[in-house]
């Protein structure tokens, strides 16, 4: 036997009995940030492969999407911090070993980014809008950005992918947590945020064609996605002892039922076999359930990333005192 | 780097939580936090069992996963010294280096929102005191001093002795070593 039990009472909150130091704000701003990229990747792709007749929403109309969505996502990042009137000291200096630093510099560079995505499509895709512009000087800002819709939209594309991978990095670079330390859960999460970028084109967009089309980009995502997990699975259950601890929660413990049926089953599975039957036109009336699907599931899939994470540790204390008893004594 | 350790004798350690009471003293840490604890490790099978009492606290490591992670450069190493602080003029409260300490080792204070974590007393070793949980220990089995001078205490002790670190393994480089 052996058995390691804390005899001082240790009740720090967020961190005794098990750490849980980030909620829903950080599983939201992940899954967020994810589909922000996949918003900016599609609008700045369609619009490079001059898809404006079979695509005209990803080309001409979503882009206004990416900051709003980013927005609440930096909204609810704002909410977990616990100091927040410090939140300007993110951008007093740039930490080189710190992931975290790299995302606030890199959401600098999203913003304007995303503007300028919006004002260069933003005559062709929202003329009511425009029109309130006509003839005073931001037009002419309108136009310029409409002559450089291609070098802007060049830009997106590798923001875009910093974006979505890097919501993952944020995660995979701390060693103290086995579940996430792992070098795949960059692309896994860059694969989810632009499969729900896909997703969300396949919900709203109105026209046949560019249902079609991202129904059929979504599916190959899912495939791919598929794989990574796969490959997740291989790596932790092939890992050191807190690795093999790691997996054992999501293949028998209690993240099973939520790994395996909510994200895996109902969030990928699904969703691609109700795809394939639309891209062979069988399963029309069904078509919206398949993207709610994927975005539950991108969702899903941050929740478990950041709980179960956090959870996984290379020590792991019994407390002899149980706090709620302690709660009690005073 | 000014190397700093702090060496405890788990054969003379008796888990009375002397020193968790000094440390909450010295550094007035708020009501129900604790930046340092005591560990029970029982090894055996009935009736062949041995037990470890281990004082710990944030370990100081050399290389230190919180101050790497933390992205506004509030968690540091002090004055080029082994001994990690937290700048709360800097801390956003972000909790990555929570996440980052494979020791669990730091803290959220509340209600200020800043992080909270041992620091070796540096207020103390500035002056040529030891840290407080050192100075109380009943027992005098807690040792603190330079690594770098080879004639020092703890330089003394961690060649006689046979001594860990915890969970070597992460790669941080822990600073407190158990005498076993
Ligand atoms: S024990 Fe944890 S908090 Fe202390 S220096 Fe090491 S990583 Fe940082
Ligand atoms: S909570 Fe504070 S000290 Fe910790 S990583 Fe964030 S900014 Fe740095």
């Amino acid at each position: 036997m052996h058995e390691e039990i804390l005899i001082t009472a240790r009740s720090n909150p967020p961190v005794d009995p098990v750490m849980h130091i980030w909620g829903w704000e950080i599983s939201v701003y992940l899954f967020l940030g994810g589909l922000t990229a996949g918003i900016m990747f599609f609008s700045a792709l369609m619009l490079l492969l001059n898809r404006d007749e079979e695509a005209p929403f990803s080309v001409n109309r979503l882009s206004l999407l990416a900051p709003v969505v980013l927005s609440l996502g930096m909204a609810t990042l704002f909410l977990d911090l616990e100091h927040k009137l410090f939140v300007w000291r993110f951008y007093t200096t740039f930490e080189p070993t710190s992931p975290m630093s790299y995302g606030a510099w890199i959401l600098v560079l999203v913003y304007p980014i995303t503007l300028l995505q919006v004002l260069s499509t933003l005559r062709s895709g929202y003329p009511l809008l425009a029109s309130l512009l006509t003839g005073t000087r931001p037009e002419r800002v309108l136009l310029v950005c409409e002559r450089w819709r291609r070098p802007i939209a060049w830009a997106a594309i590798p923001v875009a992918v910093a974006l979505g991978i890097y919501t993952g990095i944020l995660l995979s670079a701390f060693s103290a947590r086995p579940f996430w330390n792992t070098g795949l859960l960059g692309p896994l999460f860059l694969v989810s945020g632009l499969s729900t970028g896909a997703a969300l084109i396949a919900l709203i967009a109105r026209r046949h064609s560019e249902k079609r089309l991202f129904t059929l980009i979504d599916a190959g995502l899912i495939l791919t996605e598929l794989v990574i997990v796969a490959l997740l699975l291989v790596n932790l259950s092939t890992g050191a002892q807190p690795q093999l601890d790691a997996a054992a929660r999501l293949l028998g413990g209690d993240y099973t039922a939520w790994f395996w049926g909510a994200f895996v089953a109902l969030g990928l599975l699904i969703p691609l076999l109700l795809e394939a039957a639309e891209i062979r036109a069988t399963l029309r009336s069904l078509a919206l359930l398949a993207p709610v699907l994927v975005l539950v599931g991108g969702y899903v899939l941050r929740v478990i990333a950041v709980d179960l994470g956090q959870e996984t540790t290379w020590i792991d204390y019994g407390s002899e005192f149980n706090t709620e008893l302690l709660e009690r004594l005073h | 780097m000014t190397h700093y350790a702090m060496v405890i004798d788990t054969r003379l350690c008796i888990g009375c939580g002397d020193c968790v009471i000094a440390c909450k003293t010295e550094n007035k840490v708020p009501e129900g936090l604790n930046r340092d604890w005591v560990v029970e490790a029982t090894r055996g099978t009935y009736p062949d069992l041995s037990t470890e009492f281990r004082s710990e606290r944030c370990n100081h490591c050399s290389h230190a996963t919180c101050v790497y992670m933390c992205p506004t450069g509030a968690s540091h190493h002090w004055k080029d010294t082994n001994i990690v602080l937290v700048d709360p003029n800097k801390c956003t409260g972000c909790k990555a280096c929570i996440a980052a300490c494979p020791y669990d080792a730091r803290l959220v204070m509340h209600p200020g929102g800043y992080i909270d974590k041992c620091t070796f007393c540096h207020h103390r070793v500035e002056k040529g005191l030891d840290p407080a949980c050192v100075s109380t220990c009943p027992t005098r089995c807690m040792y603190f001093g330079l690594l770098d001078d080879p004639s020092s205490e703890v330089s003394e002790l961690l060649r006689r002795r046979d001594y860990k670190v915890l969970a070597p393994e992460t790669g941080n480089r822990p600073n407190v070593y158990y005498l076993t």
